[in-house]
């Protein structure tokens, strides 16, 4: 019997591949790097596809202004690690510019990323941006190719995809046209906390369990920071909680956990009745098909 | 004991139509193994009942985009994972009515098993002969022909011994000899033989389906034992502070068949120089021996000229680049093949113009018959002649799923425009 790859091996190889496909086809790569898990395994990739060079190509945070300070922090210090290059693009530029019109100040800015996106494409001239989504997170993700082709305005058309056979990417585009490619599209939540353990990779540690005080609203665990105040009426409680995901904190909400270890978490995420955008993204509960929407105007 | 399959991969493809119970099958599947979460499960329920129904409507959990919604349609392949702690299982999910061969084939290209649907009340229909003409085509070698809608049929064994032999006469009759093919009767509806074994059939003594999706051996993906190993990316740090990675090259690709190990004698193709293997290294660990499918970053002891596209391969290995060859090709876009243009191809990590030299005949895929044509439209499949503008380093399909096979761009529009299977090559 032959010798196979583990499933982890696999998938990291993958990934791996796809990076360096992406290297070798395009002429000015980036990579979206947020500071949370998928895109952090993003970096072990890339460390695995490129070292001891440097990485082809500079990574990208598409800066909402809504952020946990520590996740920012844990950000800037990863990129002096690494020693290499980080690019900020900013929503609240955007804003200053006029490009970004918020419709009321408290507005969650998760949609508003596209175009701070775009515009930043445009200005550094990037013809590929390698990002950490995966096909389990969503089903319009599920049909979404690997190396997946937008137009000059970003969109993406899931009815008219370029066909994607064998390992074979084709990254061709012309100018102002962009490919974004997802390494770990096959990679399940699972599969991700499985990874960060082997790998031993350091998280911002707002994923692990710890005391924040929240209101409950909806349903959901809502944090209660400057930019996510109480509503009159509403009750503040402490409690231990961990977030899932990371992001724009207005549309973040962390889950009631004592998991405070990856051990615990991949325990946790193991015997979990709920998915990980269901949970916790209160952008995508708004409508059946809120992500494929946003991800024609131009999101990742 | 552990299983053999333990911790690895397996990918699979599922054929049929909504008709079939396709959807339903793939939903029990993930149903069943605990992976569809509550949130998914209330938004089906929502769903069910705003349709009318009244029990949970499984198919539901692969409805995909808005279009395919409003339409009751499916449009594209969709992947799906499911776990069982054995193995992690990607399936790639292919429409059944529309543009199903593109679909099909898309689907089939990465799968190393095709469950392939058969209604029991229908028995074997022209797609069912379809469905396994294109598995066998993309190199598909096993095949699990589920019989579904058992419930339907009360259960009956006669009915499903006489699918199991029709299905045997036709598989015979067009010479599917090295694929592994097994019969399962199922109802996904109900839940009988896919993950549970059910209380209706008794008289069968086989695998559930995820018991045969469990034990089969895929290690054997690839039939080629000879080094195949395109080079991707060619790192030179040329870091003058460090004295060590100064004069470092390291040639980054994926080992795609056989074994490289570490003092290996190999040679670059297709300029033909030669050297040793220095190391050979996975991020920062050092390995002696690399295993297909690996990415890996190796270095040589002699100082060559190698670049992205070179294809790395033992030493005493006999393979020649060429510029000629014939194979079989799937057409895929809306706009035909135009003869004597010139279409970029991509093999391996390199690429090269081609030009259609020659269209030796078309496969009607409900048939098999071979047909003349000057004509390519989308969905069509062809055996085709092709020349090069460079060379490249080709194996048979048959004897390498990742070095036998391409696509074709089309040079202004840069869509991808066929996939081909390589069948014969010009020395």
């Amino acid at each position: 019997m032959a010798k196979v790859l583990s499933h982890l091996d696999w998938l990291e190889s993958e990934a791996i591949h796809i990076m360096r496909e992406v290297a070798g086809q395009c002429s000015n790569p980036v990579l979206l790097f947020s500071g949370g898990k998928d895109s952090l395994c993003l970096l072990r990739i890339a460390e695995k596809a490129f070292r001891p060079g440097r990485f082809p190509f500079p990574l990208m945070h598409v800066d909402t202004g809504h952020n946990y300070p520590e996740v920012i922090a844990f950000r800037d210090r990863k990129v002096n690690e690494l020693g290499e290059r980080l690019v900020v693009a900013s929503v609240e530029e955007s804003m200053k510019k006029g490009t970004v019109m918020l419709n009321s100040p408290n507005e969650p800015r998760n949609k508003y990323q596209s175009i701070t996106l775009l515009e930043a494409i445009e200005e550094h001239g990037f013809d590929c941006c390698i990002g950490g989504a995966r096909r389990d997170e969503e089903k319009a993700r599920a049909k979404e190719r690997i190396m997946s082709f937008r137009d000059e305005f970003g969109q993406w058309d899931p009815k008219n995809q370029r066909p994607e056979l064998w390992d074979l990417y084709n990254a061709r585009v012309h100018k102002g046209e962009n490919i974004r490619a997802f390494p770990i599209s096959n990679w399940t939540e699972m599969d991700v906390w499985q990874y960060i353990e082997r790998e031993q990779l350091e998280l911002p540690n707002i994923y692990y369990a710890h005391q924040r005080d929240v209101v409950k609203r909806n349903g959901a665990i809502v944090p209660v920071t400057e930019f996510t105040p109480p509503k009159p009426g509403e009750l503040i409680e402490n409690l231990m909680v961990r977030f899932r995901t990371v992001g724009d904190i207005t549309c973040t909400a962390p889950v009631l956990s004592h998991a405070d270890t990856v051990e615990k978490i991949i325990l946790e995420t193991a015997s979990t009745i709920i998915s990980e955008r269901g949970e916790t993204r209160l952008d995508d509960q708004m409508s059946e098909s809120a992500m494929e929407q946003r991800k024609k105007e131009g999101y990742f | 004991m552990t299983k053999k399959t333990n911790d690895t991969v397996l990918r699979f493809m599922t054929c049929g139509s909504v008709d079939d119970g396709k959807s339903t099958l793939i939903g029990r599947l993930l149903f069943d193994t605990k992976t569809i979460l509550t949130d998914t499960l209330s938004q089906i329920e929502k769903t069910s009942k705003k349709r009318g129904m009244s029990a949970l409507d499984l198919s539901l959990i692969t409805d995909g985009l808005q279009a395919e919604r409003e339409q009751g349609i499916t449009i594209d392949v969709a992947y799906r994972y499911f776990s069982t702690g054995t193995r992690k299982y990607i399936i790639a999910d292919a429409p059944g009515h529309e543009q199903y061969t593109r679909n099909m084939v898309t689907a089939a290209s990465t799968a190393e098993c095709a469950i392939i649907l058969i209604d029991a009340r229908k028995g074997i229909l022209t797609q069912t002969k379809r469905h396994t003409y294109l598995s066998k085509l993309v190199g598909i070698k096993h095949i699990l022909v589920a019989i579904n809608k058992m419930d339907l049929i009360d259960y009956a064994e006669d009915q499903f011994k006489e699918i199991q032999h029709d299905y045997l006469a036709f598989t015979n009759a067009i010479n599917l000899k090295d694929t592994e093919i097994k019969f399962i009767p199922i109802s996904a509806l109900a839940g009988d033989m896919i993950v549970d074994r059910g209380e209706k059939l008794n008289w069968y003594n086989g695998p559930t389906l995820l018991d045969y999706l469990e034990n089969l051996d895929a290690s054997e993906k690839n039939a080629m034992k000879e080094l195949r190993f395109p080079v991707q990316y060619v790192c030179r740090p040329q870091d003058s502070a460090n004295k060590e990675l100064h004069d470092f090259r390291g040639f980054m690709g994926r080992i795609e068949s056989g074994l490289l190990c570490v003092n290996d004698k190999v040679k670059i193709l297709p300029s033909g120089h030669q050297s040793e293997v220095k190391d050979i290294r996975v991020g920062n660990d050092f390995i002696e021996e690399a295993i297909p499918e690996q990415s890996v970053t190796i270095t040589l002891k002699d100082e060559i000229d190698i670049s992205r596209g070179d294809m790395i391969v033992h030493e005493e290995d006999s393979i020649k680049s060429t510029k000629s060859f014939n194979a079989t090709v799937c057409w895929l876009n809306e706009s035909p093949l135009t003869m004597n243009r010139t279409y970029l191809i991509m093999h391996a990590a390199r690429a090269s113009k081609a030009k259609i030299t020659h269209i030796e005949h078309k496969i009607d895929v409900n048939t098999l018959a071979k047909e003349k044509t000057s004509q390519l439209n989308v969905n069509d499949i062809a055996d085709l002649s092709f020349k090069l503008a460079q060379p490249l380093i080709l194996d048979t399909y048959e004897d390498n799923r990742v070095t036998g096979a391409f696509i074709l761009v089309d040079e202004s529009t840069f869509h991808t425009v066929a996939a081909g299977m390589i069948n014969n090559i010009d020395s």
